[in-house]
């Protein structure tokens, strides 16, 4: 195993973070800020509690969810999309790292990032919203589950892409909307039941549900299954990228 | 003399179709400087980047320091550095944190000294902290170099390295690769300068389209293939050779001002004594003459014109 080669990648990843702070951490503080703004206190103000919780403390599960998935995808596929478009890829190539270590680095500083941030948008909410977790432990759980699967799946994305269209075509004409319509503002039982039925199939709900229960023991679908979705997605995503390693898919001519 | 990288059958066909190596076979030995001569597109790079790891061959056997470059790849490719064709950098990263990252990723703890010396090296030490954009190209090819060099590699490959590069930089990157191999490591540059073949390789091979031409000792290669050129300044224009002359392997200019004498610098009598001799019989006196030994150009030329 060519540790030094690990975190030679990650410190390189982490590195790039604090030189491109304001678009990586202060950014997106600013825009949680916003919501809470807007949903928070203007809109909130005039809707009742949910499920027994204030609207502006119900929305914060949701809109960690939002930044962690859309920045945990970005962050990864901008990892490994850059060396393929400037070609310093080569020298990855080269290097004596097997593409697990790579994966390793790209995919652990993304979701280091990713966690961070997390962890940055939950202590500006608490400025917004008096916060409760009533299970931390399982809160944590999500949060990495959550940052390792999709920064995995913005590899993928970054792999894939061959030009910068491509590398924003998923992360915006997919997952923007599924977190949107995954009850990041709402809980899926303020639908009406045919609209309920077709939230069942977005993925997402499962994430924002079940991260939502480990702070207020409120979801839309049992505990259980948000975890076995997202260990389904963790599986998926895995087995994709093993798939691309073994036949060296837009890596290697 | 014992190989480091043996080359067996390589082939390398493109997904598109494209066959981009047709059965290479090559011994780079030990210590050696190797020049790879071949015009554009010859495949150099293709057969650079497949023994580097880069590009997958579609058959044959790569081995480097006798093993194999795909079943032992952390061995083989933790003696290798590459310096790439196209300037390829980090923009925003710092010299110094773009060479230390190379060193990490070959899997070697960190050395500041070894690091420091590289870059002092490259006159590189004073531009340690400035990011890679700023840089000249020059000074972006030197990065590069210290990027190949910062894991200690036993073999170096410089895939053209002195491609758009100032006089200066050039001597300078060849008292590099003479330092180099001084100190045992192999160097194969691939390149379309001749003069840089000529400058500083021991052999030479020479790739087009695919294949390997041959490959030769330098000095052997000139020898054998070289000819020398004996002109002569004449006094008097000449209209036509005499009859005399015919014997000789002799050219006269359009303007038959200037007579060429063609020869072998392999042949035990070049034939310049009876030239003269004749010359004088024939009355033809002349002013100057120069001779001139084919450069390794001419040769080169020559062979991928032949092939």
């Amino acid at each position: 195993m060519n540790w030094h080669g690990v975190k030679a990648i990650y410190n390189f990843e982490m590195a790039r973070t604090w030189r491109t702070l304001m678009q990586s951490i202060i950014a997106p503080v600013i825009s949680t800020s916003l919501y809470f703004v807007v949903f928070g206190a203007a809109i909130g103000g005039r809707i009742q509690e949910v499920d027994g919780v204030s609207y502006g403390a119900f929305i914060v599960p949701g809109l960690v969810m939002l930044s962690l998935l859309t920045n945990s995808i970005s962050n990864a596929s901008f990892g490994i999309y850059f060396p393929k478009f400037t070609g310093t890829i080569y020298e990855l190539l080269s290097a004596p790292v097997s593409m697990f270590e790579a994966l390793l680095g790209y995919v652990g500083a993304a979701a280091s990032k990713s966690l961070i941030l997390g962890a940055i948008i939950l202590a500006t909410a608490g400025f917004f919203v008096p916060l409760q977790i009533a299970h931390p432990f399982l809160m944590l759980l999500f949060l990495v589950l959550t940052c390792v699967s999709f920064s995995l799946f913005g590899f993928i994305i970054g792999i894939w892409a061959d030009n910068f269209e491509k590398l924003q075509l998923i992360p915006l004409l997919i997952v923007t909307p599924l977190v949107f319509l995954g009850g990041s503002f709402y809980s899926a039982s303020m639908l009406p039941p045919f609209w309920q039925t077709v939230t069942l199939f977005n993925p997402v709900l499962y994430l924002i549900s079940g991260f939502r229960w480990s702070f207020y023991e409120i979801s839309d679908v049992s505990i259980g299954v948000s975890l076995t979705m997202i260990m389904v997605f963790l599986g998926i995503c895995l087995a994709v990228i093993s798939w691309i390693f073994k036949t060296g898919y837009h890596i290697k001519k | 003399m014992e190989s480091i990288v043996s080359i067996r059958n390589l082939s390398k066909t493109y997904a598109g179709g494209f066959k981009a190596l047709n059965n290479i076979n090559l011994e780079i030995r030990k210590g050696e400087i190797i020049a790879l001569l071949g015009p554009n597109g010859a495949g150099k790079t293709t057969l650079i980047s497949a023994i580097c790891g880069i590009v997958s061959p579609s058959e044959g056997e790569i081995l480097v320091d006798g093993k194999d470059i795909i079943k032992d790849f952390r061995s083989t490719r933790s003696i290798i550095g590459l310096v790439p064709q196209e300037l390829t950098t980090e923009s925003f990263a710092s010299v110094l944190s773009t060479v230390n990252f190379s060193r990490g990723l070959f899997g070697k703890s960190p050395n500041p000294e070894y690091i420091e010396q590289v870059l002092r090296d490259l006159s590189l030490w004073e531009k340690k902290d400035n990011k890679i954009i700023e840089l000249s190209g020059g000074m972006k090819r030197r990065v590069l170099i210290a990027k190949a060099l910062s894991h200690e590699p036993r073999v170096l490959f410089l895939d053209e390295p002195t491609a758009g590069v100032d006089v200066e930089l050039r001597k300078d990157m060849w008292a590099l690769v003479r330092k180099l191999r001084e100190s045992g490591v192999t160097i194969i540059l691939t390149t379309h300068y001749i003069e840089e073949a000529e400058e500083i390789a021991d052999r030479i091979g020479v790739v087009t389209r695919g294949e390997i031409l041959l490959v030769e000792e330098k000095d052997e290669l000139m020898r054998k293939l070289g000819k020398k050129q004996l002109i002569l300044e004449l006094t008097r224009t000449l209209t036509a050779l005499p009859e005399s002359l015919s014997a000789h392997q002799l050219l006269l200019s359009d303007d038959g001002q200037q007579l060429t004498y063609t020869y072998d610098t392999q042949g035990e009598r070049t034939g310049i004594t009876s030239l003269m001799d004749d010359l004088r019989s024939a009355g033809i006196g002349f002013k100057d003459m120069q001779t001139k030994q084919s450069s390794l150009e001419e040769i080169f030329v020559k062979l991928v014109e032949e092939s």
